[in-house]
């Protein structure tokens, strides 16, 4: 699967740490990954282990210490940031799913989708043409009009989804997205993400604690202390 | 997508509510200007209405209304032979406090000659004095009706007429009388007083051939500071022009009150700033988690920044908004008068729209620092 493909994760020597002196901790030690396209990739770890560190390294929402970032063909960082337009770059290229969906509770469904989408400049109906395609490839295409509160917790991580995969990005993060779902609807979850690393030709990364669902996984890293690890 | 619309669409109720809190708030700044402005216009008012050119009083004093003035009758005489008057009259002013209905009353007296200048400048209904004793005209703010009764001093008087814009710069309405009627009313002992003056042996003068003033109007090219001249050269006598009689009224007679609720006014359009910048600072911290999602997502400074100066904005200017009408259609009741001009009104909606955009900085700033890592702690 990955032999004739580019990485579309590729990190080297990625160090990351906060304070200094006695205070000092590693949150990432010298870290070095490729994800291909199609992969679903899950990180395991103990609490405090660096695995939202990584995410939010991988997201460029944490600026490492040093080393080298590259997404998408894209060398973001290399000891600094090489690109100043980071929301651009996220808006461009990740799509972030969380435990908690973190979903407007002021936009429906629909607008939940279509605000990234508009984000990146579509026109408003090419973007809710967008959502709707969305939400129905996701089986929510009954609750576009919907608001957050009135979605169940399956039904809230599925929009949750479609937002995350409005903008096509290639690089989809989740951060414990099946947390707060029974078995049956981690499942699902899990089959769509699936999907989506197919179809779109994307690169997965579930951070998760959730045991049941470590056999939907391509790789499974461990993360402890900072070093990361392959099961 | 305009966010900040779909954002209080959703909040809709608790949104009005807020705007409603603050319409109470920018309703009662609003109130504080037009009674800033209702007081001055009061005080101008009866000058105003009056309209005299000149105003000749007792010499040493600001009179008649900042000190009291106490001039010969005839005054008006001599008065009127001064080249480019065209026409005088003699006027007394006197606040008195009566009964109407079993309620206090009160009332400012105005006495004036029938047919000469100083009587109301409109009828609104009924008919002017004609000279006849014991009959009054009334500002319509005195509440009381052609053909009613009411009793001043020693005499009844009968409500022959009704007229507007007459008060006086403490806000009593006037009522106008015959200058005979008026000068019995301030002069006139009662029987008893009467005889226990006589008892102690005081002479009783029974004078009633002093005025207030006596007011003139001057044909349109004579010179109003020529004609002043020319009486203040006579002994006992001060002259001003109505310029100088506004001003005395404005600067002397009103001035504290006017710096008093102008500066309450300032503090409470001070108080009104940090309650908005409380509100929209409320509203940035109860969206803190959205903003976050949206800068994790990729969204620019310019749609954080826009969710919330458009909604400080839509809260201020709907908040005013509802004052105003709130103020425009209570003013009515308010024991003084409120002028409410548009000028003073689209000023305090620009001072709304400033207040809002200062008050939003802190909300922006508050939004424009958070961590979009904090959208995904748990």
């Amino acid at each position: 699967m990955t032999e004739n493909k580019k990485p579309l994760i590729s990190i080297k020597n990625l160090s990351k740490h906060f304070g200094e002196g006695e205070t000092r901790v590693d949150a990432l030690r010298d870290i070095s990954l490729d994800i291909f396209p199609e992969q679903v990739i899950g990180l395991l770890g103990p609490s405090g282990s660096g695995k939202s560190t990584l995410l939010n390294v991988i997201g460029c929402i944490l600026e490492p210490t040093c080393g080298q970032i590259e997404l998408d063909g894209e060398l973001v960082y290399n000891d600094r940031w090489l690109r100043s337009d980071l929301r651009g770059l996220r808006l461009e290229k990740v799509g972030f799913i969380f435990q908690a969906h973190n979903l407007m509770p002021f936009l429906s469904s629909m607008d939940n989708v279509a605000v990234v989408l508009d984000l990146a400049g579509y026109s408003a109906s090419a973007a809710r043409a967008r959502a709707g395609e969305l939400l129905e490839y996701l089986e929510v295409g009954n609750r576009v009009e919907a608001f957050p509160g009135s979605l169940s917790g399956g039904e809230a991580q599925r929009v949750a989804i479609a937002r995350a995969l409005a903008n096509k990005p290639r690089i989809v993060l989740a951060d414990e997205p099946t947390a707060a779902l029974d078995s049956e609807r981690a499942g699902i979850v899990m089959d769509l993400l699936r999907k989506v690393a197919i179809d779109q030709q994307a690169a997965v990364i579930v951070v998760t604690h959730d045991e049941k669902i470590y056999d939907r996984f391509d790789q499974i890293f461990h993360l402890r202390d900072g070093l990361l690890s392959q099961t | 997508m305009n966010l900040a619309y779909r954002d209080v669409r959703h909040n809709f109720g608790r949104f009005m509510v807020t705007c409603l809190g603050l319409s109470l708030l920018l309703g009662v700044v609003l109130a504080m200007i037009g009674i800033y402005r209702g007081l001055i216009a009061d005080a101008l008012e009866l000058v105003d209405t009056i309209d005299a050119d000149i105003w000749v009083v007792e010499k040493g004093t600001r009179g008649p209304f900042a000190e009291s003035s106490r001039i010969p009758r005839d005054t008006r005489e001599s008065v009127a032979r001064i080249f480019g008057v065209k026409s005088v009259g003699a006027v007394t002013f006197q606040s008195i406090e009566t009964e109407s209905d079993g309620k206090k009353l009160r009332l400012y007296v105005i006495g004036y000659e029938p047919g000469q200048l100083g009587g109301p400048k409109y009828i609104t209904e009924g008919r002017g004095l004609t000279g006849r004793n014991f009959e009054a005209v009334v500002d319509s703010r005195t509440g009381l009706d052609i053909g009613d009764h009411i009793q001043l001093g020693r005499n009844g008087f009968t409500i022959v007429g009704t007229t507007v814009n007459a008060v006086s710069s403490g806000g009593e309405p006037a009522i106008y009388l015959s200058l005979d009627d008026a000068q019995k009313l301030q002069f006139d002992l009662s029987p008893s007083a009467t005889r226990r003056e006589r008892a102690r042996g005081a002479v009783v003068v029974n004078s009633t051939d002093t005025v207030s003033a006596v007011i003139a109007r001057t044909s349109p090219n004579a010179s109003n500071d020529n004609i002043v001249k020319t009486i203040e050269r006579w002994k006992h006598f001060a002259a001003m022009t109505e310029e100088e009689q506004g001003l005395i009224l404005t600067q002397s007679v009103v001035e504290k009150a006017r710096k008093q609720i102008g500066m309450f006014t300032a503090i409470l359009i001070l108080v009104s700033a940090v309650i908005i910048a409380l509100i929209i600072h409320t509203m940035t911290m109860d969206k803190i988690r959205e903003i976050a999602t949206l800068k994790l997502i990729g969204a620019p400074d310019r749609v954080i920044i826009g969710l919330i100066v458009q909604q400080a904005l839509a809260m201020g200017l709907i908040g005013f908004a509802m004052g105003g009408f709130l103020i425009f259609n209570i003013q009515d009741f308010f024991p003084k008068r409120l002028v409410l001009q548009p000028m003073d009104g689209l000023s305090l909606a620009g001072v709304v729209v400033v207040i809002c955009l200062l008050s939003s900085i802190y909300g922006v700033y508050t939004a424009l620092k958070v961590d979009p890592a904090k959208a995904l702690a748990g």
